[in-house]
């Protein structure tokens, strides 16, 4: 994962559906407010979503922490969803679209991946797994120095 | 209790436990505190409609505090002699809000209860040592605490109980079925499609598809914020099951951006029917019952 950290924004706990509705709202005005487009703003908060969901689901809820991030060129929001549940023994399989241990589609994981600029799951079937994605706003051309 | 601090003669001589003196004392003065608090706000405001009845009000608060006195459990907010005036206490609050205060003036309000009986309490003991005044005093305090606790826990009740209605409430109100035309039907959703709702959704289609012998049902998504793997599942469930009744089903009110985003989380909607907007649902839904729109044209007769 590329860019600094410009501080911990928030930090919300998934573990009902209604904390998904939460994630989903926080990241929507999290990703307004850096300045994403409509449709970046809807890909990153779809892709929370699905991973928020995935945490309370196959994890048995956990968190995810938002944090505001910088490459020095332009802005971006990183968000890290956190579990402590039976963890992803294969993680190829996992990332397969149509893949699914539940009731679900299976796109949920792969689909997410797409949404993003970046993405990172790291798993230890047993104790966790733990899934990063960082989207960066698409900046105009002409830059200003502050923004 | 607390009365081991006292000299024991003292104590034995004519004073009891700081909370069977504040109990008594709670009982003998019940008039005068009544009368005091019902020019308090939390009283005063409430109820307006005569004084009476705000000092009415005021003297079951004190019957319950000196019954909880009493019973020597101040500190404890489920005492018995609470749920007697809990009622009261949420209906004051629920006022208090309603015009306007927000938790933590309404915690004010009933805290500027505690002075005025405090107050008479020190001026009701005059002869008692200041040791026995003391405890007693800090006994009422600890009491008015539990008081402004009580009306606290009783306020959130409320919320919780509010909550809940409200959420039962968008359950039912916001699945409306529209019958178009004959044989078409439409559901605007709106907002979050969890597991609940879409099955709510679900139900009231399929009986509308049924009640308006429908041939087509339009659901509409455009009030939809997030289309996910979950919330397209939920769709393709409710399309298949439309389509087992022998009705069509179409998708309307996809906005460019979750088009974008379907596209790119690799979902497959290629099995239902969609359209950007419902007004080219319901276009679509008439050509295909046959009743296609045609503009009137100048001069010639209007064709319906």
């Amino acid at each position: 994962m590329s860019g600094t950290a410009a501080g911990v924004e928030a930090r919300l706990p998934i573990g009902s559906d209604l904390d998904l509705v939460w994630v989903r709202q926080h990241v929507r005005q999290a990703a307004a407010a850096l300045g994403f487009g409509l449709v970046e703003q809807t890909k990153l908060v779809t892709a929370a979503s699905e991973l928020a969901r995935n945490t309370l689901v196959y994890g048995g809820g956990g968190e995810v922490e938002t944090v505001r991030v910088s490459d020095g060129r332009t802005q971006g929001l990183r968000l890290t969803f956190t579990d402590h549940g039976p963890g992803i023994a294969d993680l190829e399989q996992a990332l397969s679209d149509g893949y699914t241990s539940g009731d679900g589609l299976g796109m949920g994981l792969g689909g997410a991946r797409r949404l993003v600029h970046e993405f990172a799951i790291d798993s230890t079937p047993g104790a966790g797994t733990t899934v990063t994605v960082t989207s960066w706003v698409a900046r105009p051309p002409r830059q200003r120095e502050e923004s | 209790m607390r009365s081991e601090a006292v000299p024991e003669h003292e104590a034995a001589a004519s004073y009891g436990t700081p909370t069977d003196e504040v109990g008594a004392f709670l009982s003998r003065r019940r008039e005068q505190i009544a009368q005091r608090w019902a020019d308090e706000p939390l009283f005063r405001t409430v109820f307006t409609v005569s004084r009476d009845e705000a000092v009415e009000a005021c003297r079951s608060v004190v019957d319950a505090l000196a019954q909880v006195a009493d019973s020597g459990r101040v500190e404890d907010s489920d005492s018995a002699g609470f749920t007697v005036v809990r009622e009261q206490l949420a209906r004051m609050t629920a006022a208090r809000s309603r015009s306007g205060m927000s938790t933590a003036q309404v915690s004010g309000e009933v805290d500027a209860l505690r002075a005025p009986v405090v107050n008479l309490l020190v001026a009701d003991l005059p002869d008692a040592p200041p040791e026995h005044l003391r405890e007693c005093a800090t006994t009422l305090t600890v009491l008015m605490g539990t008081l402004r606790l009580v009306v606290m826990e009783t306020a959130l009740t409320e919320v919780q109980a509010l909550i809940d209605r409200q959420q039962m409430q968008l359950l039912e109100v916001a699945t409306p079925v529209i019958r178009l035309w004959d044989g078409v039907v439409a559901v605007p959703l709106i907002g979050t499609l969890d597991s609940a709702r879409s099955q709510v959704v679900m139900e009231t289609l399929l009986q509308a598809v049924v009640d308006q012998q429908a041939r087509y049902a339009i659901l509409d998504i455009t009030g939809v914020p997030t289309v996910d793997s979950l919330v397209a599942q939920h769709l393709m469930k409710t399309v298949a099951a439309v389509r087992l009744m022998g009705a069509e089903c179409v998708v309307s009110g996809i906005r460019p951006a979750i088009a974008q985003t379907i596209v790119h989380l690799g979902l497959d909607l290629g099995t239902v029917v969609t359209r950007a907007g419902l007004a080219d649902a319901l276009a679509y839904a008439l050509h295909g019952l046959g009743a296609d729109i045609v503009h009137a044209t100048p001069g010639g007769a209007g064709q319906r």
